[in-house]
């Protein structure tokens, strides 16, 4: 047996010591980073003459007739609420250029996707997606998915599935871009790790509804809040995911590799980030399956897709076809978790199986 | 200090070396560090001392064995040599450069260019081939890919590998995981060569095909060698010097004759005893002088007369430079007389072959033990500088069984309870 070995430096210690130990280039490419992200905020809202908020929202108004009427804990919440209200009202108005500017490009991302996906005959998707499970999971899974596909052609379900794939392929897409770099980030930081636990988990629990307003309010109505909603509901887990592949690398693999003086970027992208691809794949799997299942909220804000129909049928009461609809949503949903489930477990037998 | 002499420079050499773990390490070497036990400071500063005041100097080409059990401090020992864990104080100088100095750029340098190191767990990355792994330092110095995978095929043919470049790790068994972790070390070809107990988790028939496969790759590579080890047999067999380590400080250093002759102190007497002492002495230790010497250009004669002189039937025959020749009987001397042969050389024996005075007494034990008559021994330049006696070498070998033999016999008077300790 090895000793045991307290390792003093690596794990732990505080943000501060961490960066106090950095060399000096980051430490000035971080400084630069952070003097450019301001400037160009700056920038920005000179341009666009932002009013200063109110008093701060107007809390200190609020709080102060708040008192002079006897506070209550009725009348303090209705105040504190109000106070968001203008403080989302206030974001809305003056970052008005911010999010139009999102919403053109996650508008044009999303209808460039779905172009491609209604363009592609259903056959040959079907084959497609035949081929792709016969090599991933086997035949059991090829003939479900061919089957169940050729099935949604024809109940005439086809173009509302495309509709809603291309909705969970934008907003899976957005969130790995978003996950994999904040779980990298927060791999590497104990501290960071313990501030944002409680805000993903928050974002996990908060009920879905709770996101469709201040969406609406940023975006208007349609796919783009919808799909604003889906990536916050449905980031935590690979955000999760990512950090905790990168982290459960084994220690004497890292040591081992860092003793050939490895130095940090290599470590993570030659070593941690490669190792971490099965557990990276059942997070982006865990937040699709989580997208799929915010795609019928989503509809009450206006995206289109298979959501949209049961949104309708339940306007309508015509239950059959709200049962179509989900059908649709369970068969995409069973398909996609299969096929990516299987990829992370070829995956993770390349990294511990043999040949 | 058993490993400074000849004054070459060391090529490692470590002085004052101390680690501190724990909250709030005192900065400086305080008495209370100085004069406390290592339990004192656990239980009365929460502190844990690592390593307490090591000094040892390591020489080019020499294997030097860090022994010790667990929690001697020899990991933490090697890892600060490459600085994978910060020393608290002292110095440690590689090629009498202090790496403590060292910037980072200057350390990853280090890392990648004189030292390597080889791990009890292999620490071998599971998703890349076995030859992208042994590959693995010349990749992050950035050598091209064709030059660096003809290196790791190099390196994985000299440590038997050819064939499963294509594997992953987790195909192989623990003792070829671990030649891909000795071929990862050899192909940066580093000057210091670090193995913390890369034997230590393979069954013993391996362990010993290992030990024996380092042995054979030393005697063509000289490399500097620090070797960690828990198994005093271990360190025996391949250590030029032996420090052994208990509670972070070194507690003795020297050849292993000498710590077995000589154990400084109770706890390595207790490690030495179980050792069988004629495995590790060498002939050398038991030599006797020559009884006779003839030189080369005797006549039969003038050779019969000096055997004559000593009452010996057998002599050995060196040359002017004391280079061994071979050996003679009064016999056949007295053949060569008669039929006038004119110098002693043309009637040697074929039956005696010189033993090498580097030979172990249990090793010589099979050549000795049907001779009746002393045998030469030669050094590596093949001088003749002294000779065996087969009795010698039998008696102490029958002393050594007799010994255990007594201690079997207490153990299973003893009974069952004789494990429990």
């Amino acid at each position: 047996m090895a000793a045991i070995s307290p390792t003093g430096n690596g794990n732990g210690g505080s943000l501060w010591r961490r960066l106090a130990a950095l060399p000096d280039r980051y430490v000035y490419g971080g400084g630069f980073a952070i003097l450019l992200v301001v400037t160009v905020v700056f920038v920005g809202l000179w341009g666009t003459e932002v009013e200063p908020p109110e008093n701060f929202f107007g809390i200190s108004e609020r709080l102060g007739s708040v008192c002079s009427d006897g506070a209550t804990p009725d009348n303090l919440g209705r105040a504190t609420s109000e106070c968001v209200d203008t403080a989302i009202f206030w974001t809305t108005r003056e970052g008005a250029f911010l999010f139009d500017a999102i919403s053109n490009a996650v508008l044009k991302f999303l209808l460039a996707v779905e172009k491609v996906f209604l363009w592609i005959p259903w056959p040959v998707l079907i084959i497609g997606v035949m081929l792709l499970g016969l090599r991933l999971a086997g035949p059991r899974i090829a003939i479900f998915s061919a089957a169940t596909l050729a099935g949604l052609g024809t109940l005439g379900l086809w173009p509302s599935a495309m509709e809603t794939l291309a909705l969970i392929v934008v907003a899976v897409t957005i969130s790995i871009a978003i996950a994999i770099p904040m779980g990298i980030v927060i791999a590497r930081s104990d501290t960071l790790d313990a501030m944002l636990r409680p805000l993903l988990d928050a974002m996990q629990t908060m009920p879905s509804f709770v996101y469709l307003v201040p969406a609406v309010m940023f975006f208007g109505i349609g796919n783009v809040p919808a799909i604003f909603a889906t990536v916050i509901y449905a980031v935590p887990p690979a955000i999760r995911l990512t950090s905790l592949g990168i982290r459960q690398v084994s220690p004497g693999v890292v040591e081992a590799a860092r003793s050939f003086g490895t130095t940090p970027r290599q470590l993570l992208w030659k070593v941690q980030i490669p190792m971490a691809v099965p557990t990276i794949m059942a997070g982006i799997n865990q937040t699709t399956m989580m997208a799929l299942a915010m795609v019928v909220i989503a509809s009450l804000v206006g995206a289109g897709g298979l959501g949209e129909d049961v949104n309708r049928a339940l306007g309508r009461l015509e239950p059959g076809k709200a049962l179509f609809g989900g059908i649709g949503i369970v068969v995409l949903a069973i398909i996609i978790d299969r096929l990516t489930q299987a990829a992370a477990r070829e995956r993770q037998q390349a990294l511990t199986g043999g040949h | 200090m058993a490993a400074s002499n000849n004054g070459t420079q060391p090529k490692v050499s470590v002085r004052g070396l101390w680690k501190v773990f724990g909250t709030g390490a005192p900065t400086e070497l305080t008495d209370e560090l100085l004069q406390k036990s290592k339990s004192e400071l656990r239980e009365e500063s929460a502190l844990v001392v690592g390593l307490r005041d090591v000094n040892f100097d390591v020489q080019t080409g020499e294997t030097f064995v860090v022994m010790g059990l667990s929690g001697s401090g020899k990991s933490t020992l090697v890892r600060t040599l490459l600085r994978l864990i910060e020393p608290t104080f002292g110095s440690i100088a590689v090629d009498g450069e202090d790496i403590l100095g060292y910037t980072e750029e200057q350390l990853t340098d280090y890392r990648r260019t004189k030292t390597a190191m080889v791990f009890q767990h292999f620490g071998l990355l599971p998703h890349r081939t076995v030859e992208e792994n042994a590959a693995w330092g010349l990749e992050i110095r950035g050598m091209e890919r064709d030059e660096r995978m003809e290196r790791a095929h190099e390196v994985l043919d000299l440590v038997g590998l050819t064939g499963w470049e294509q594997f992953r790790p987790n195909a192989l068994s623990g003792g070829m995981q671990q030649r891909v972790g000795l071929a990862r070390a050899l192909a940066a070809d580093p000057d210091v060569l670090l193995m913390d107990e890369p034997f230590s988790g393979l069954d013993p028939l391996i362990r010993r095909d290992m030990q024996n496969e380092l042995l054979r790759l030393q005697q063509q590579m000289h490399k500097t060698i620090i070797f960690i080890t828990h198994d005093l047999s271990e360190a025996l067999k391949l250590g030029d010097h032996i420090a052994i380590m208990r509670d972070g400080s070194v507690i003795q250093m020297g050849t292993g004759e000498e710590i077995l002759d000589n154990p400084a102190d109770d706890y390595v007497a207790e490690f030495v005893r179980d050792v069988r002492k004629s495995s590790v002495v060498t002939l050398r230790t038991i030599m006797e002088p020559v009884q006779v010497k003839l030189h080369a250009d005797m006549s039969p004669k003038e050779a019969m007369n000096a055997l004559g002189e000593q009452g010996e039937v057998c002599g050995f025959v060196a040359d002017k430079h004391n280079t061994y020749v071979g050996a003679v009987s009064f016999a056949k001397l007295a053949e060569a007389k008669q039929s006038d042969r004119s110098d002693c050389t043309e009637v040697l024996l074929d039956d005696v072959t010189p033993l090498s005075e580097d030979m172990s007494v249990s090793a010589a034990l099979p050549l000795v033990r049907h001779m009746s008559g002393p045998q030469p021994l030669i050094d590596a330049d093949g001088r003749l500088i002294g000779q065996i006696v087969p009795r010698s070498v039998i008696e102490m070998m029958e002393r050594e069984s007799v010994a255990e033999a007594e201690e079997s016999a207490a153990t299973s008077a003893i009974g069952i309870g004789a494990d429990a300790n």
